[in-house]
């Protein structure tokens, strides 16, 4: 299952390309130097790939410090791998391609390796640097962005919110009621979930990957299952793959229900509200039907799945399925069709298509401005690779789009449940795993319901996990939600900050 | 002096917190839930008024007037205001602006005292707040002035104790738009949905809750009870102007009173359940219609 290996004397082109699902021996990955590295990346973009992950790692057996880029190219399904070497610092990509920004930051913070040039060095997470000798993060604490001018006013929320929810830092710089500047400042729920991957045994590793973000546990136990069956070179059988599916769309239909009733809620409209609350509720509680857990915990491992569903179980299981989307579609209906609604989220924190190409958003965020991406259909894997959910995508880009995208998500999802109750065939759910290829990169991406989530693994001789690199869709979308902010009055912040819905812990890890 | 006079500020005092609840009853009804018990503003109350107070140091003793002349402001309207068939203990030409006025010295110190704390977040609710409630204000004065004309009176006892079910039939179209014009009001200066929404957590979406953040104990309680008292007010003008229609069905004043209080808590709470916030920007443009509207009343009436 290894990928073709490209010629390294035209180190720009055509390296480093591997599938879903593939792996990459670890000398095959193209080392390219700076300039070349920062060519292909733009070059890559240019051509309509995106950046799925650009990251420092160390490697012990070149001695030095690597950063590594994954690219995706979503119209041809193909992933793109590549690394340069480096030391001190490199020239920024961000300058070209704002999507870039975040990562470079990261870099930055974590190995103290300085992107020259580039516009907004910040702290992601302020974490202590992996490195500590001879590197130290060129990040200073330097304070908040600021607007300078007499009428001009500064408002801080957080990072202890009036709600149950994370903690994260908001800074507005405001004119009156309108926002000028927001920037976001996170990292409170850092707590090392990278490192402890490389060095927890590895039947504790699922544990620690269902806890990256609670609400995408299935979606992150299924990347991560994933990772290790390429590594593996061994594929779950069909039967796993469809419960894999099945867990996967009800925690989708679980969430989008939760936002659609809590972005009601922050408009003050009560019965979708009210009822989106309880119809969330029946989706978990199929989730607990279907593997003992209501958010999906402890049923994906590598090989498979842990237990089966009972066929007995499945007439009930559809009967139900179908009561609870009955009822999403009423309370749905109830909401797009009330005009004062439509008043409220229309218009409300626009992101035009072309900043969401640049910022690279994913996810139903980015299908509301209009661009066709999801994971499910551009780097297909699992069940997704032999049935094909419809992508669903609105135009407008404001807080009605993101609510109405996941309104027709629940819908296809539906659908695509019902599918898939009525082909699971029989036949074993869980498979064994061998051991992992060593000196090997293999990259998952799964689309759960906020985004596209990837990961990033990489073994030693020994076949040993040596390095583990997640990246959330909110660590894509986080600044999506600055610039939604932009030029608004400072009260729709909250609906704006619910309709992007995004994750602070899988943010900071 | 007639004791009796004192029966309509004392039930007002009592029975408040009560229009909350039919409030809160309603919504919890129309969204599928069981809702609060009935007595819940009460206990609620009682338990802030056994709590101690937390002052910010920053603060002044401006911070601590706020809750207590808010809720002295409210004490004092309440002795304006006749119910159902009692008149008013203090009735006098022209104490509807008194009542008004007496109101908004009530938000003033709210919004002084939010100042006072020298929050970003209250700071921008009482910026909010002023800038609403002075919208809402030629709105309200118009629909009394029109009030005013319809019933040949000058005091809110005798305005009021004016709106009859001949004065309904006689003059439909100016006192419908009276009623829909101090609903409006009602529903500004109460913050509740369209404008505001009293539920929210949400501070920047806030306006009035917003500058009671601060407070806590007893301070809290005086300020929402406050609060209660001015809806009170409001409602029972609007009771009393749709009293007649329940009248018609042969119930007695104060019954009929009762009822048309009734009927003003559950539109509240129908007009909360079916409908969502406005936007902030749009605010203002609903209150001006309001003004506008009561300007088309009194134009009616100068026939």
């Amino acid at each position: 299952m290894t990928s073709f290996i490209a010629s390294t004397s035209n180190p720009a082109n055509g390296a480093g390309i591997l599938k879903c699902g593939e792996t990459l021996a670890w000398g095959d990955l193209p080392l390219l130097t700076c300039e070349h590295f920062r060519q292909a990346v733009i070059d890559g973009l240019d051509a309509g790939m995106r950046i799925l992950a650009l990251y420092g790692a160390n490697s012990a057996e070149l001695d030095q410090l690597l950063v590594i880029a994954v690219l995706g190219d979503g119209v041809r399904g193909m992933l793109r791998a590549m690394a340069m070497q480096i030391a001190g610092s490199y020239p920024a990509i961000t300058p070209v391609c704002p999507a870039a920004q975040r990562f470079e930051c990261e870099i930055a913070e974590q190995w103290g390796i300085l992107p020259e040039g580039h516009p907004g060095l910040r702290p992601v997470r302020n974490a202590p640097p992996h490195v500590t000798s001879s590197n130290r993060s060129p990040i200073a604490w330097n304070d908040f962005y600021r607007v300078a001018g007499e009428e001009v006013h500064e408002v801080g929320v957080g990072p202890v919110h009036a709600g149950v929810i994370e903690p994260g830092h908001f800074r507005f710089q405001c004119h009156g009621e309108r926002v000028l500047h927001l920037e976001i400042a996170l990292g409170y729920q850092h707590r090392g979930i990278e490192r402890s991957l490389r060095s927890a045994p590895e039947k504790l590793r699922i544990h620690l990957i269902e806890t990256t973000a609670g609400d995408s546990t299935v979606a992150y136990a299924i990347g991560y299952s994933e990772l290790i069956e390429s590594l593996a070179s061994i594929v779950a059988p069909p039967r796993s793959q469809i419960l894999r599916g099945i867990a996967s769309e009800l925690e989708r239909l679980a969430n989008h229900a939760g936002d659609l009733g809590a972005l009601a809620g922050d408009v003050g409209f009560l019965p979708t509200a009210a009822y989106c609350g309880r119809i969330r509720g029946e989706f978990l509680n199929l989730t607990a039907a279907l593997c003992g857990n209501r958010f999906g915990r402890n049923f994906i491992c590598p090989g498979g799945v842990k237990n089966d569903l009972e066929q007995s179980a499945i007439f009930d299981f559809k009967r139900r399925l179908k009561l609870a989307i009955q009822d999403l579609r009423g309370a749905s209906e109830l909401l797009f069709a009330n005009s004062s609604v439509l008043a409220r989220f229309r218009e409300t924190g626009r992101l035009s298509c072309k900043t969401a190409q640049e910022l690279g958003l994913v996810g139903p965020a980015s299908r509301a401005c209009g661009l066709e991406r999801d994971a499910r259909h551009d780097f297909a894997s699992g069940i997704y690779r032999t049935r094909t959910v419809p992508v669903a995508t609105w135009h407008s880009g404001d807080v009605l789009a993101r609510a109405y995208v996941r309104y027709l998500e629940c819908c296809k999802s539906a659908e695509f449940l019902a599918e898939l109750f009525d082909s699971l065939d029989a036949g074993p759910f869980r498979c064994d795993v061998k051991v992992l290829r060593a000196a090997a990169l293999a990259v998952a991406v799964t689309e759960g319901w906020r985004g596209e989530i990837c990961q990033v693994a990489r073994t030693d001789q020994h076949g040993q996990l040596v390095s583990y690199k997640i990246v959330d869709p909110s660590f894509h979308n986080w600044p999506g939600l600055a610039m939604a902010m932009r030029d608004q009055p400072i009260s729709d912040f909250p609906l704006c900050n619910k309709s992007f819905n995004l994750s602070y812990c899988g943010h900071d890890l | 002096m007639n004791y009796l006079a004192f029966s309509a500020p004392l039930s007002a005092l009592v029975l408040a917190p009560f229009l909350q609840s039919v409030i809160n009853r309603t919504k919890a009804t129309l969204a599928g839930r069981q809702g609060q018990p009935l007595l819940q503003p009460y206990h609620d109350l009682w338990k802030l008024l056994r709590k101690g107070a937390v002052y910010s140091s920053v603060t002044t003793v401006i911070f601590r007037l706020g809750p207590t002349v808010s809720l002295a402001t409210g004490i004092m309207a309440l002795f304006l205001l006749p119910l159902g068939g009692f008149p008013a203990p203090l009735a006098f030409a022209g104490d509807f602006l008194l009542l008004a006025y007496l109101l908004g010295l009530g938000r003033f110190f709210t919004v002084l005292a939010a100042l006072d704390t020298g929050s970003s977040f209250e700071g921008m609710g009482a910026s909010r707040e002023v800038l609403f409630s002075s919208l809402a204000e030629p709105a309200l004065l118009l629909a009394l002035a029109t009030l005013c004309r319809l019933t040949d009176a000058s005091s809110l006892s005798a305005m009021l104790a004016g709106v009859n079910q001949d004065l309904w039939l006689g003059t439909l179209p100016a006192l419908l738009i009276v009623i829909c014009t101090l609903g409006v009001v009602l529903l500004a200066e109460n913050c509740r949905i369209p404008v505001d929404d009293p539920t929210t957590h949400l501070e920047l979406t806030m306006i009035h809750e917003v500058m009671v953040l601060d407070h806590s104990g007893p301070d809290l309680a005086f300020n929402n009870y406050g609060a209660t008292l001015k809806l009170w007010v409001f409602s029972a003008i609007l009771a009393g102007l749709v009293m007649p229609l329940w009248q018609a069905l042969g119930l007695p004043p104060w019954l009929a009173f009762g009822a048309g209080m009734l009927t003003v808590a559950i539109a509240i709470g129908v007009t909360e359940s079916v409908m969502a916030r406005l936007r902030m920007d749009r605010v203002p443009k609903l209150l001006l219609s309001a003004s506008l509207l009561a300007t088309l009343a009194l134009f009616l009436q100068q026939r």
